[in-house]
């Protein structure tokens, strides 16, 4: 048999075609549950992009200058010299949180007050309402003062701002500032004054926490990087942080590229879902198609030529699947900056992004025509005997093939997913836990179809036996549906119980019975008087917490130039530049436990101090009992030996300390004090608040009522933007469901047609067909809950460190309406069949 | 006079829950080239199966047999669709055509595969002589079962076969089409000089072949006009 015949391609693209035309709308059908993973994908990418050029666009405007210097002390005068060397023009801004009081109406808040100097922003504007209260406030005693604030307030440009000692006329609200979102402005409102007035107000006092800026414009931006670079260790000793367009820019850019990261593994979760139902439409699809397929095998066409005639098929169609996903991906990220304008600094103008186009069609493509390789490559095994008679062929696990695609498919979620986490481990865990989840949620579609069979009623009605035994006949969609409805459950399920963990967090936090109010920034001087007016107010309090800033100089020696240069160090890189707010006392509270080594309360100044460092921090940074530690507080340098760790339970509302020290040590350093308190209700709350703003105007509060309204608004803001690609997934399960069903309308459609005819009710046809599906529905979120229900127990523990007690009316709601869904979709897609007469429908389907 | 088709001592046996089913019980006989015969015998006799031995669609268990000179069981499975392109023809009894193609494409089919030129025109000269030249553009669902028949002959003659192999052709017809069709087959067959084995129930249609064999249990038991001298008589 030398004789070959080669096939020409043209032939297996003319027989895909012809094969294809009493199919194409089910194809199409096939590749629907795809168009929403891809449109979820794209519209993220495209969003991505888009991002990365207005970020590049508007650098400038993100930083307002050429060079930020930061540093939490007054800037010496050599420094300030340096930075008028580099630039042309340079303003100075100071900032810190205190509280400010709006005398019209008593209103007290905690703000970030900027007390600003020079002509900052040099790129960008100060938006304000009037526009011109952006540069004028700073000619005269007024205030600037962040629109919401003014709004929640009820105060107006003209009414006065006391901010400290001095009252401010407002020139006007501020909407927006160079690098500001409207999540920052909503934890911490924004108060710009001018800087020649901070002296007035009285809040820079020693150990007041303030943070000191220099913006720069600079003569030659072009070296700025090169002349920074070399600056670079001079700034370090001085503890100056810089800031130039680019680093802005990249900084700016990576905080998003997590963002989008994230919403774009939940697109792929909602593709990968599509996949599994395109997956199993395919294999039925083939299964229907063994006898044309043995016919050509029988006319003398090879098991490739078959193979390649699907595979032809399934290619097309994936790419009009993925065009479509494209087009619809576009249309939505035209309106996901909406969505996304509180948590983005710059404005976005939608476009079009090709690459991001071609990228999600590509990635259609590509995973469509994997998941459909695993049934395409059982077309190689079709005998041509079934021509003559159609034999069960049993699925060949043998076949490695098949094996092959598995790890294709593993190995393209491993990468894929590699290239949203930039780490191996992180896409490892993930693939695991899909399989997991996919195998757990095959598992228990088997053990329903096993149970069935081997409990089956039989003494019931026919109505219910026919429902129940459609779980476990040949061409039943028990596990596809089981699998795909499943896993947007357990999505959607999972969302929610990380919100009300967070939530939950927070509110057990500022709960009854626990401190609710936290007053800091209390003078020495202050201390006293403070607690009397606590008291007079009737307040419980348990005195006040003394709090040391300090830096950490070396741990047994190593500095932060030692960690910069050797990474084999494990230590977190920040820990020489983060400030630390350290206390002292004799005795533990009782959220603290010593762990390792011996708790000191006192220290003698013969001897050096043994302080207590949290357990955890020390393990991160390998620090140990018996380590020095050198601390640097505010110029003075002060060894340590570390004495003890300790574990402390962070969800406590009290000051908790990651560094404790011994009495004796640093009672004559610069410090302040804390103190916690519980107020009853919002009348209190804002009669005290006022009492300590006119009388200790520096003092700071925190209330963490406030603090619980603003973390539900910004949980609710993350969590419609969650919602709205979990809505993907959730989309893409439903239209897998549909699609699963109408396949499955093609597989039953004979015997449903016979029942007709055999004078089966409408009603009895529907009944069936609710029995099927509500067990279908009801195990899958069933399982999916269970599933949402580990997985969120396990995040709870491992990673909120908190307990998990669901709420159990939204899950009832979510299993009830899963339910629901499912039978509804069996029952309208069963009407086809009772609607019109048998034969009509076998002529059109056969 | 050459031989189209050797069968040796073939036997086809199945696992069947962990028990061996044998179907095909050391069958021999050889054909002649041009000439026609049936299989006939009871359902279950492994007519069928035997049909699908001959036709390469299956492999023995052991034994051989060889079609045009071509020992079938030294050959991959695309090796043996390459020789049921170049030497066999089908007839089915459910016809079989392909139900997304149209008549014409149908009967282009083999030709196609073969890479053969003209196959358009060649097609529509058998769609002609089946007498459906004018329903060349119809699907398999709109024709009757005796047209959709037609077709499949056309087809099965398009590759212009040496042995042309019949499951009961004319068991889904009434009686009327089913001479039509039979008169059709060999008129066709009678012109192409093709080998024809057809399997069968119908003893008057099998009466019509030049050469019947009896199948009973997996064993041939009769032979009207054997070529083998080892022919097993097991009446």
């Amino acid at each position: 048999m030398n004789e070959n015949p080669r096939i020409p391609f043209s032939w297996l693209v003319t027989m895909a075609w012809r094969d294809s035309r009493r199919n194409r709308s089910r194809l199409l059908l096939f590749v629907s549950s795809i168009i929403l993973g891809i449109a979820a994908l794209v519209s993220i990418y495209s969003l991505s992009d888009v991002l990365k050029k207005e970020i590049d666009s508007q650098a400038a405007e993100l930083l307002g200058a050429d060079l930020e210097l930061t540093t939490n002390k007054p800037f010496a005068p050599e420094m300030i010299k340096i930075a008028d060397s580099l630039g042309n023009k340079r303003s100075e801004q100071r900032s810190f949180t205190s509280m400010v009081l709006f005398p019209s109406n008593g209103g007290t808040r905690l703000v970030q007050v900027n007390a600003l100097g020079g002509d900052f922003p040099y790129y960008g504007e100060l938006e304000t309402e009037p526009v011109t209260a952006g540069r004028d406030f700073r000619k005269s005693k007024a205030a600037v003062v962040d629109q919401t604030l003014m709004l929640q307030f009820n105060v107006k440009p003209g009414d006065s701002v006391k901010v400290g000692n001095t009252s401010f006329v407002i020139a006007g609200s501020l909407s927006g500032a160079p690098g500001q979102t409207g999540i920052a402005s909503s934890v911490a409102p924004v108060v710009y004054i001018p800087i020649t007035y901070l002296e007035e107000t009285g809040l820079q006092q020693k150990g007041s926490r303030i943070t000191y800026k220099q913006y720069l414009q600079v003569n030659n931006p072009r070296k700025l990087e090169t002349v920074m670079e070399d600056l670079r260790p001079r700034l370090n000793k001085e503890n100056i942080n810089f800031d130039t367009i680019e680093s802005q820019k990249k900084d700016t850019a990576r905080s998003f590229s997590d963002v989008t990261r994230f919403l774009s593994l939940v697109g792929f979760i909602a593709l990968l879902m599509g996949c599994i139902g395109v997956a199993s439409a395919i294999h039925i699809y083939v299964k229907e198609k063994i006898s044309t397929i043995a016919v050509l095998r029988c006319l003398g066409a090879k098991s490739s030529h078959a193979f390649l005639i699907y595979l032809l098929q399934i290619t097309v169609i994936g790419l009009i699947g993925s065009i479509i996903g494209a087009v619809l991906g576009t249309i939505i990220q035209q309106f996901l900056p909406a969505l996304l304008k509180d948590f983005i600094p710059v404005d976005i103008h939608p476009g079009i992004s090709w690459p991001s186009i071609g990228q999600g069609i590509l990635l259609g493509l590509i995973i469509s025509v994997l998941f459909a390789l695993l049934p395409l490559i059982s077309i190689r095994n079709i005998s041509p005997l079934n021509a003559l008679r159609i034999s069960l062929q049993s699925e060949s696990w043998k076949d490695p093939m098949k094996w092959l695609v598995y790890l294709l498919i593993i190995g393209f979620v491993l990468g894929f997913t590699r290239l949203l986490f930039d780490r191996w481990i992180q896409s490892f865990f993930f693939t695991a836990g899909l399989l997991i989840s996919f195998l757990l949620l095959g598992l228990m579609a088997r053990l329903l179809t096993w149970s069935v069979r081997r409990f089956f009623p039989s003494g019931w009605a026919y109505v219910w036996r026919q429902g129940l035994a459609n779980l476990y006949r040949p061409n039943n969609q028990t596990a596809i549906l089981i699998v795909t409805i499943g896993l947007g459950t357990a999505l959607i399920c999972t969302l929610f119980f990380i919100q009300e963990i967070l939530i939950n967090r927070v509110t057990r936090a500022a709960g009854a019975n626990q401190p609710n109010m936290v007053l800091f920034d209390i003078q020495t001087a202050q201390r006293e008087g403070i607690m009397d007016l606590t008291k007079a107010n009737s307040l419980v309090m348990n005195g006040t917490v003394p709090i040391v800033n300090m830096r950490l100089e070396s741990v047994n020696k190593i500095t932060a130039a030692t960690l910069e240069k050797d990474s084999t160090i494990k230590m977190w890189k920040g820990i020489f530049s983060r400030e630390f707010r350290v206390t002292f006392r004799d005795s533990l509270t009782d959220s603290e436990k010593i762990t390792t080594g011996k708790w000191n309360g006192v220290s003698s100044l013969l001897s050096i101090a043994e302080v207590s460092v949290e357990e955890r921090f020390a393990t991160q940074n390998s620090i140990k009992p018996g380590d020095t530690l050198l601390w640097n507080v505010q110029g003075t340098m002060l060894p340590t030996i570390v004495g003890s760790l300790r574990e402390v339970d962070w969800n406590r509302v009290q000051t908790n300390f990651l560094v404790v020290f011994p009495k004796g040590v640093l009672e004559e350093a610069p410090q302040f004090h804390v103190l916690m308190t519980q107020v009853p209700d919002k009348e209190t709350s804002a009669r005290f608040q006022q009492a300590v703003v006119r009388q200790y105007p520096n003092v700071s509060i925190i209330d963490l009522g406030l603090i619980l309204n603003v973390l539900d608004d910004i949980l609710s803001k993350i969590g419609f933007i969650i919602r709205f690609m979990a809505a993907f997934c959730m989309v893409t399960g439903i239209v897998v469901l549909i699609s699963s069903v109408l396949i499955s309308k093609y597989q039953r459609i004979q015997e449903s047609v016979l029942l007709r005819t055999l004078g089966a009710s409408r009603r009895q046809i529907y009944i069936i067909t609710a029995i099927e599906y509500f067990f279908l529905g009801a195990l899958a979120a069933f399982t999916g809950i269970v599933l949402s229900l580990g997985g969120s127990w396990a995040m709870a523990h491992y990673i909120f460190e908190t307990g998990f007690s669901p709420n159990w009316l939204p899950v009832i709601i979510v299993l009830f309406s899963v339910c629901a869904l499912t039978v509804a979709i069996g029952l309208i897609n069963s009407r086809f069949i009772v609607s019109r007469p048998p034969l009509e429908i076998l002529r059109q389907e056969v | 006079m050459d031989t189209i088709l050797k069968v040796h001592n073939v036997s086809k046996t199945y696992q069947s829950a962990g028990r061996t089913l044998t179907v095909l019980e050391n069958i021999n006989f050889s054909v002649a080239k041009g000439s026609t015969l049936s299989l006939i015998g009871p359902s279950g006799s492994g007519k069928t199966t035997l049909l699908g031995l001959c036709a390469g669609l299956d492999s023995a268990s052991t034994g051989t047999v060889e079609l045009a000179s071509i020992p079938l069981e030294k050959l991959s499975e695309d090796k043996r669709a390459l020789v049921r392109n170049k030497h066999v023809g089908f007839i089915f009894q459910n016809f079989q055509l392909l139900p997304t193609l149209t008549a014409l494409e149908n009967v282009m089919v083999p030709m196609e595969l073969r890479g053969s030129k003209n196959v358009k025109s060649l097609a529509l000269e058998l769609l002609d002589k089946v007498g459906l030249a004018a329903r060349g553009h119809h699907y398999p669902v709109q024709l009757s079962g005796g047209e959709q028949q037609r077709v499949s002959l056309a087809r099965a003659f398009s590759n212009q076969p040496d042995i042309l192999f019949a499951d009961e052709p004319t068991g889904n017809l009434d009686a009327e089409t089913s001479e039509k069709i039979e008169n059709l087959l060999f008129e066709l067959n009678r012109e192409a000089g093709t080998t024809l084995i057809l399997v069968t129930h119908n003893p008057e249609l099998a009466a019509k072949t030049g050469r019947i064999i009896r199948m009973k249990g997996g064993v041939l038991i009769s032979d009207t006009n054997p070529e083998t001298p080892n022919l097993q008589n097991h009446e």
